[in-house]
């Protein structure tokens, strides 16, 4: 049983479960003690002392974010000294920062600026010269300014522990300590996956993705130039938090009607190549399944995940699926069935994608993603930089009406829209598969045991008398561990999803910051209402899927599925 | 130390062979860096990631302590080592222009070692001639009460 403590904030007297912090219990009565390397279950550990306050009878300063509550503790967080002691950090970590916040990416949501402002530091006391250290511009995916680095070491933790990639980590000593990869190298020559999981955390514009939004109005202001863009399935349940809506709010309509007012030729949905996903990786299963291929057959939508198996577990390279992800099948269909339909010269079309994502950035420049003859998918854009694009173009949000996806992608169905939430691909494919196998209707389209924010998630589902079991995971360190015990013959799955992201693209690096567990689980419901609000459910039903096969591809896994939507995957160096 | 004695792989040999006497023990990496140091008197790349494979931990984590304690040398030490004092008595009585000459004579910056691998650069924080400062050694041989012009004396010398 947790043992009730009794505790006083600033004279104020309250209990609390044992094993709270003290900067719980003071947001409990509503006093906010200010934070800067804190994340909360990931990186606890106290570095900045932004937090610290005063505990009566304790020799020094304590640091709220890490300290528990002890029995009868009389704690003052505005004390002269609590307040001076937090004034000389703030002003030790600004004399060395840089001032370009007028340009700075983080201009309007920077934590340290931020910070500053609450803490009412309006002059910096020391005269140290400006952090002055190299650019990491080395991959297509983030920028890395270590002159704008804290060293509140987030990203270090998210990297390490929720990622087990550990591309960076602190590196050498004392005032020339940076956070930095083995042998000090770029991002491109380490194992580095793009998730961008430590861009999302990053207090300040230390961590950012690689902008693309110069590339993309150059091509908008091209009159030779068709340009669309496609809108991934987890854009459209947080893009409104980058135009002041609450999270968790759906603006599927607003958004393709305000990216028609920024000026793109058409604008299509990213359902459609999800829908189509599931109509090529669901026939590879079941090929997989009848023709005793290899099992379990583990999902390749989420580029952050492929980098990471490509590098540290090649030897599950034949069980991950060929299907490209819905990005790349869509970029390569714009320039080919699309162009053909429509009579467009595939040279003069510009594909732009918007995506919850960093690593859909290195992605699009992996030198095999070009099966249209052309570069697939031309720029992509994470959800800020889209926030970005509409605000920069003076489109007034507020006054957006709602509009239609274009046709001939603009039809998605429910199973496409949950792609975005952890456990979605895997829910959409068992829809299909369920009835492609037993020929029958299928009455309950949710399937509730692979959907939340749980790590690692497991269902059996029954198909004409064979159970099948599957698994979710979310979050690399979930993949290894999944994929450990695939290895050790401690699991044994049929089907597996993974996501790099924890909560799945809800969840992913080019999202909306803060992206808090509590946001991501608003965007988590909003994709299942989304779901639940569309006619049709399933992407087999989806007609433009049908038309394509009819028109185009023929059947799943035909010559030119295999040529479009299929590719390959590279074993790379740690 | 440092003598191949078999041509080619010795060092690979005596690396392994250092691992195997610390293999499945947690917490071994400082002495396991040290004695790897120990082969060729610095640690190459090629080593840092065989001792990184060897106890699966990340090429970052074993990069991170290698450059975190100064004991631990990334590049080839020169023929003679340079250590200039940057301690109190010294600063006072103009270290910083000497070890700014001797950067400037050598083009290289302190922890580094000169193109021609003749000499390599380590600031220390004392050598205990408080009384000849400004203070510089190479190798055994100390040199006291010095000025930017006698540090380019002294290092035609070598």
């Amino acid at each position: 049983m947790t043992m009730s403590i009794n505790i006083a904030i600033n004279g104020q007297k309250l209990t609390v479960p044992e094993g709270t912090t003290i900067l719980e219990a003071a947001k409990q009565i509503g006093i906010e003690i200010p934070t800067l390397c804190h994340l909360k279950d990931t990186n606890e550990i106290g570095v900045c002392r932004v937090c610290v306050v005063e505990v009566k009878g304790a020799r020094n300063l304590v640091p709220s974010c890490i300290t528990k509550v002890t029995e009868g503790m009389e704690i003052t967080t505005n004390s002269p000294k609590a307040r001076k002691a937090r004034e000389m950090v703030m002003n030790l970590i600004l004399a060395t920062h840089p001032k370009d916040c007028l340009t700075c990416d983080r201009n309007g949501d920077c934590e340290l600026r931020t910070l500053a402002d609450k803490m009412g530091i309006r002059k910096i006391d020391f005269g140290a010269p400006v952090k002055d250290l190299p650019l990491d511009d080395s991959n297509p995916s983030i920028i890395r300014d270590s002159s704008k680095c804290i060293l509140c070491r987030r990203c270090v933790s998210v990297c390490n522990e929720v990622q087990k990639v550990s591309a960076i980590g602190l590196i050498n000593r004392g005032i020339g300590t940076t956070v930095g990869t083995a042998f000090d190298r770029g991002l491109a020559d380490s194992p580095c996956v793009f998730c961008g999981q430590c861009v999302s955390v990053c207090p300040t514009g230390a961590l950012t993705e690689r902008f693309n939004l110069r590339e993309v109005w150059q091509a908008l202001n091209d009159p030779d130039k068709h340009v669309v863009i496609q809108t991934a399935p987890a854009i459209r349940v947080s893009l409104g938090e980058e135009l002041g809506e609450e999270p968790g709010t759906i603006v599927t309509g607003k958004m393709v009607g305000a990216l028609r007012k920024v000026g793109f030729d058409k604008v299509f949905d990213t359902d459609f190549t999800a829908d189509l996903t599931i109509m090529e990786e669901g026939h590879e299963f079941l090929q997989r399944l009848t023709e005793k291929g290899k099992l379990p057959l583990i999902t390749s939508c989420s580029p952050g995940w492929v980098k990471y198996v490509e590098t540290f577990y090649p030897e599950f390279l034949d069980n991950v699926s060929s299907c490209k992800s819905p990005q790349q099948m869509f970029g390569a269909i714009i320039k080919t069935y699309y162009a053909e339909k429509y009579k467009i010269d595939p040279a003069k079309i510009y594909t732009v994608s918007a995506m919850p994502c960093t690593a859909k950035k290195f992605e699009a420049n992996r030198p095999e993603m070009n099966s249209s003859g052309y570069r697939d998918v031309d720029a992509v854009l994470t959800t800020r930089e889209l926030g970005l694009l509409i605000k920069e173009a003076g489109v007034d949000w507020a006054s957006v009406e709602d509009s239609q996806f274009d046709q001939p992608f603009g039809e998605g169905t429910g199973a496409g829209i949950i792609f975005g939430s952890s456990g979605g691909v895997m829910e959409a494919a068992l829809r299909t598969l369920s009835e492609v196998v037993t020929g029958k209707e299928l009455k309950n389209l949710d399937f509730k045991g692979v959907r939340g924010l749980e790590g690692i998630k497991e269902a059996e589902v029954t198909l004409n008398g064979q159970t099948l079991r599957v698994a979710v995971a979310n979050g690399l360190a979930n993949a290894k561990k999944v994929l450990d015990g695939l290895k050790n013959k401690e699991l044994d799955y049929h089907f597996v999803e993974i996501m790099a992201c924890p909560g799945g693209c809800i969840g992913g690096g080019g999202q909306p910051r803060p992206s808090t567990p509590d946001t991501k689980q608003k965007r988590m419901e909003a994709t299942y209402r989304a779901d639940k609000g569309l006619p049709r459910r399933k992407s087999h039903e989806n007609p433009a899927v049908q038309e394509i096969y009819k028109e185009f591809l023929k059947k799943p896994l035909g010559e030119k599925s295999h040529h479009l939507l299929h590719t390959s995957y590279t074993p790379r160096n740690k | 130390m440092g003598n191949c004695c078999c041509g080619g792989n010795c060092q690979d040999a005596r690396l392994k062979e250092i691992l195997e006497q610390y293999k499945g023990m947690d917490g071994v990496l400082i002495p396991v860096l040290q004695k790897a140091q120990e082969l060729q008197g610095y640690l190459p790349e090629k080593t840092l990631r065989t001792i990184a494979d060897y106890f699966d931990m990340p090429y970052s984590e074993v990069y991170g302590v290698a450059t975190f304690y100064a004991q631990f040398r990334l590049i080839p030490s020169g023929q003679n080592v340079i250590k200039v004092c940057t301690g109190t008595a010294c600063h006072v009585r103009g270290g910083q222009k000497i070890l700014d000459r001797v950067c400037s004579e050598l083009n290289i910056k302190p922890g580094e070692t000169s193109a021609d691998g003749k000499f390599s650069l380590e600031p220390v924080a004392c050598l205990g001639a408080c009384g000849l400062a400004p203070v510089m050694m190479i190798n055994d041989s100390t040199f006291g009460r010095l000025t930017p012009a006698k540090v380019s004396e002294i290092l035609a010398k070598y």
